[in-house]
C-alpha cells in the first residue's frame, strides 16, 4: 500500500543485509540492529493514528481475510445453498448453513477472490440481482425454520452494469432491506472489510453490527464521492475524512455495536487471531440475542432502525 | 427569506388550488419556452394546461411538488404532516459546498422545509396518505429528514388504514449525511414492509428521475408500481455504468418503458391519466383486516 512504502523500502534493505555473512563484516551487525529498531519505531507511527483513507487501502488488501476464510476456520458442517430460482447463480454471494461453535446457523457473505481467477468468477465480490435474490431466499428459509442469520460484508458494492439494471439491480436490493427487517430470528452483521454503500447494506443492517477496527461501511465510495464533490477521484483521501465511514465513526454514532480490533499493521498480518477474535464476537451477540422472543426480535430490529437518523423539528 | 417567514408563505399557498395554472420556477407567465423533447417552441399556457405535458411528443416535463399535489388530490383535502422537519448537518459536511448552506439555498429556493412533502388528502374519494419528493431538493436525495418523513408517511398509513401514495424522485441516497443517509434505506424499507403486514395498500408513482438508494429501498416496495413516460429509473446512474463497462449505453436504457418491457413495473401511465388511474388502482385495493 502506498502509504506503507518508508516501511517496506527500510525492510527491503534490511533483509539484503541480512544476507551479507556478518563473520566478515562484524559492524553490520550494530547496523542491523539499529534499522530494526528504527523499522519498529516507523511501524508503530505508522500504524497508529491511520487517516481514514488508509484505513479503507487496508479494508481493501488483497490478502486481508475474506469471507471464506470465516467459513472456513469458524464453521463446520457448511452447506452452501445456490441459485435465486429465476435467472443463475452469484458467486459473488455466499449463501447457506454452518455451524458456530456448536450453534446452526444461516450464513450470508460477499464474497470476493483470492486469485484472479475466483476474482473474475465472482466478480470481485460486486453481486449481480441474483445474489441479492439468493440472499433474500436464505432469509425467509432462516425466518421459516428460525435459524439466527449471521452475515459478512465486504464488497466494493453491487454491480452497476446494463444487465443488472434490466434485471432489477435495485429492486433486488430492496426486497433484501424487506426481508431482513421482519425476520423473526437473530441477526448478527460483521463487516470484515469494504462496505460499500446499497450492496453492502442488502445484507449489513440486524440486532447486531460488529466492526473490524479497520473495516469501512459508507454510504459511497470515497473515489465517487471525490469524483461528485472536486470532479477528481484521486481526492479521494479528503472524502474518505468527510464520510465518517470507519468503524470508530460507527461506533460513535451508536450504528455499530462494537469494533474488533486487529493487529498493527490490519488483519492481513495475523488472520488467525483476528478470525478467532470475530468468532468470538460473534458467538457472544449470539448468545445475548437467543432469549428473545421472535414477536420482540422484529419489533427491536424496527425501533432500532427507526432511531436513525439526525434532523431538525420535530 | 428567514424561515418563519417562507413557513407562512406556505401556510398562505396550500396546494389545493388546482383551478389555477400551475406556474413553472423562473419562468413568467406566457412566454413561450422550448420543449425538452421535441425542440418545438410551445406557448406556456398551453403547456401548463396538459400538465407539463408537451401537447405535440408527449415529452413529460418535470413538475414540483406542490404542482403534482395540485395535479393528483382532490381539491381542498390536503393536510401536510411533519411540515417542520428538515436537514441538520449531522457530519458538519464542508467539502465541496458547505452542506448546511445547500440546505438553506434549497429552502430559500423551493420554498420547502424538505426534499418531500407528506401529507393526508383524498384522490378520486379515496382517502390516503401521500407523499411527493421535489427533485428541486438538492436532487430529493434521501437523508435522515426525508427518511423520517417518508418512515413516519408508512406509519400514519398503518395507524389510519389509509392506503400509501409515495411519488419519487431523486438522485439516491444523501451523500452529506454519510452513514445516516445510507441506513434510511433500511429504515424507510422496514416501515414500508411493516405496512405491507398490516395489508394496507402502497402504490408508488416514480417520476422521472429516481435512481440510487430510493429505487434500491422503499420506492420499489410497492403494491403496485406506476412509472411516468420516458421516467429514467434506475440503480446506477447512467454515467457510472458507462464507465464501469466501456460501451455505449442501449438506447431507453433505464427507462420507464424498458423497466416495464423486463417486468419491473407494473404500467406506465400518462400524467394526465394518473390521478384517475388511482383512483382505479385503489378503489381494488382496499385495506385488509387487521
Amino acid at each position: 500500500m502506498e502509504f506503507e512504502r518508508p516501511l517496506a523500502e527500510l525492510e527491503d534493505k534490511l533483509a539484503s543485509l541480512k544476507r551479507v555473512d556478518l563473520t566478515d563484516q562484524p559492524e553490520l551487525a550494530a547496523e542491523i540492529a539499529e534499522l530494526e529498531a528504527e523499522i519498529g519505531r516507523i511501524r508503530e507511527t505508522l500504524y497508529t493514528g491511520l487517516t481514514p483513507w488508509e484505513r479503507v487501502q487496508i479494508a481493501r488488501h488483497p490478502e486481508r481475510p475474506k469471507t471464506d476464510d470465516y467459513l472456513a476456520s469458524l464453521f463446520t458442517d457448511v452447506v452452501e445453498l445456490h441459485g435465486d430460482r429465476l435467472f443463475g447463480d452469484d458467486e459473488a454471494m455466499f449463501a447457506g448453513f454452518g455451524t458456530l461453535r456448536g450453534r446452526r446457523v444461516a450464513v450470508l457473505g460477499h464474497r470476493k477472490g483470492k486469485n484472479t481467477h475466483e476474482n473474475v468468477r465472482r466478480n470481485f465480490g460486486s453481486s449481480h440481482p441474483e445474489g441479492f435474490r439468493k440472499a433474500e431466499r436464505l432469509m425467509h428459509l432462516a425466518d421459516r425454520f428460525g435459524l439466527p442469520i449471521v452475515t459478512f460484508l465486504d464488497t466494493a458494492g453491487a454491480y452497476p452494469g446494463i444487465e443488472d439494471e434490466d434485471r432489477g439491480q435495485a429492486l433486488a436490493i430492496a426486497g433484501c432491506l424487506a426481508a431482513l427487517s421482519r425476520v423473526r430470528v437473530p441477526v448478527v452483521v460483521t463487516a470484515i472489510g469494504e462496505g460499500g454503500s446499497g450492496g453492502a447494506l442488502a445484507i449489513g443492517f440486524g440486532d447486531r453490527l460488529i466492526m473490524l477496527e479497520n473495516a469501512y461501511y459508507s454510504v459511497i465510495s470515497p473515489e465517487m464521492c471525490a469524483t461528485i464533490l472536486h470532479k477528481d477521484a484521486r481526492r479521494a483521501n479528503e472524502a474518505s475524512a468527510c464520510l465518517q465511514l470507519t468503524a470508530a465513526d460507527l461506533l460513535r454514532r451508536g450504528l455499530a455495536d462494537e469494533v474488533v480490533p486487529e493487529p498493527l499493521g490490519g488483519a492481513h498480518t495475523d488472520p488467525p487471531a483476528v478470525i478467532e477474535a470475530i468468532g468470538d464476537a460473534l458467538d457472544a451477540a449470539l448468545v445475548s440475542l437467543a432469549g428473545i422472543s421472535r414477536e420482540a426480535l422484529v419489533v427491536a430490529r424496527y425501533e432500532r432502525l427507526r432511531a436513525i437518523g439526525e434532523f431538525t423539528g420535530e | 427569506m428567514p424561515i418563519s417567514d417562507w413557513f407562512k408563505a406556505r401556510e398562505q399557498r396550500r396546494y389545493t388550488a388546482p383551478t389555477t395554472t400551475v406556474s413553472v420556477a423562473d419562468v413568467p407567465d406566457g412566454v413561450w419556452v422550448r420543449c425538452e423533447g421535441c425542440k418545438r417552441t410551445l406557448y406556456m399556457g398551453d403547456l401548463e394546461r396538459s400538465e407539463m405535458v408537451c401537447p405535440s411528443c408527449g415529452k413529460h416535463h418535470d413538475i414540483t411538488a406542490p404542482e403534482r399535489l395540485a395535479l393528483l388530490i382532490d381539491e381542498g383535502t390536503f393536510a401536510e404532516m411533519d411540515a417542520d422537519l428538515s436537514s441538520g448537518d449531522p457530519l458538519d459536511f464542508t467539502s465541496g459546498k458547505a452542506y448546511a448552506d445547500q440546505v438553506v439555498a434549497a429552502q430559500e429556493r423551493t420554498g420547502l422545509p424538505e426534499a418531500i412533502v407528506t401529507g393526508t388528502a383524498s384522490i378520486g374519494g379515496h382517502r390516503v396518505v401521500i407523499g411527493v419528493m421535489d427533485f428541486r431538493f438538492i436532487g430529493a436525495s434521501m437523508g435522515s429528514a426525508v427518511g423520517e418523513k417518508i418512515a413516519r408517511a408508512f406509519e400514519m398509513a398503518a395507524t389510519l388504514r389509509h392506503p400509501l401514495v409515495m411519488v419519487t424522485a431523486s438522485g439516491g441516497a444523501r451523500m452529506q449525511e454519510g452513514m445516516l443517509s445510507l441506513m434510511q434505506m433500511a429504515k424507510t424499507s422496514a416501515a414500508a414492509a411493516r405496512l405491507a403486514e398490516m395489508r394496507v395498500p402502497y402504490v408508488a408513482v416514480l417520476t422521472n428521475p429516481t435512481m440510487g438508494g430510493v429505487t434500491a429501498s422503499f420506492a420499489t416496495l410497492a403494491d403496485v408500481i406506476i412509472a411516468e413516460p420516458g421516467a429514467l429509473i434506475g440503480f446506477a446512474g447512467p454515467r457510472l455504468v458507462e464507465q464501469t463497462i466501456r460501451k455505449s449505453l442501449p438506447k431507453g436504457f433505464q427507462t420507464a418503458e424498458a423497466l416495464l418491457e423486463h417486468g419491473m413495473i407494473d404500467m406506465v401511465v400518462d400524467r394526465r391519466e394518473l390521478a384517475s388511474t388511482l383512483a382505479l388502482v385503489l378503489g381494488y385495493l382496499q385495506p385488509g383486516d387487521e
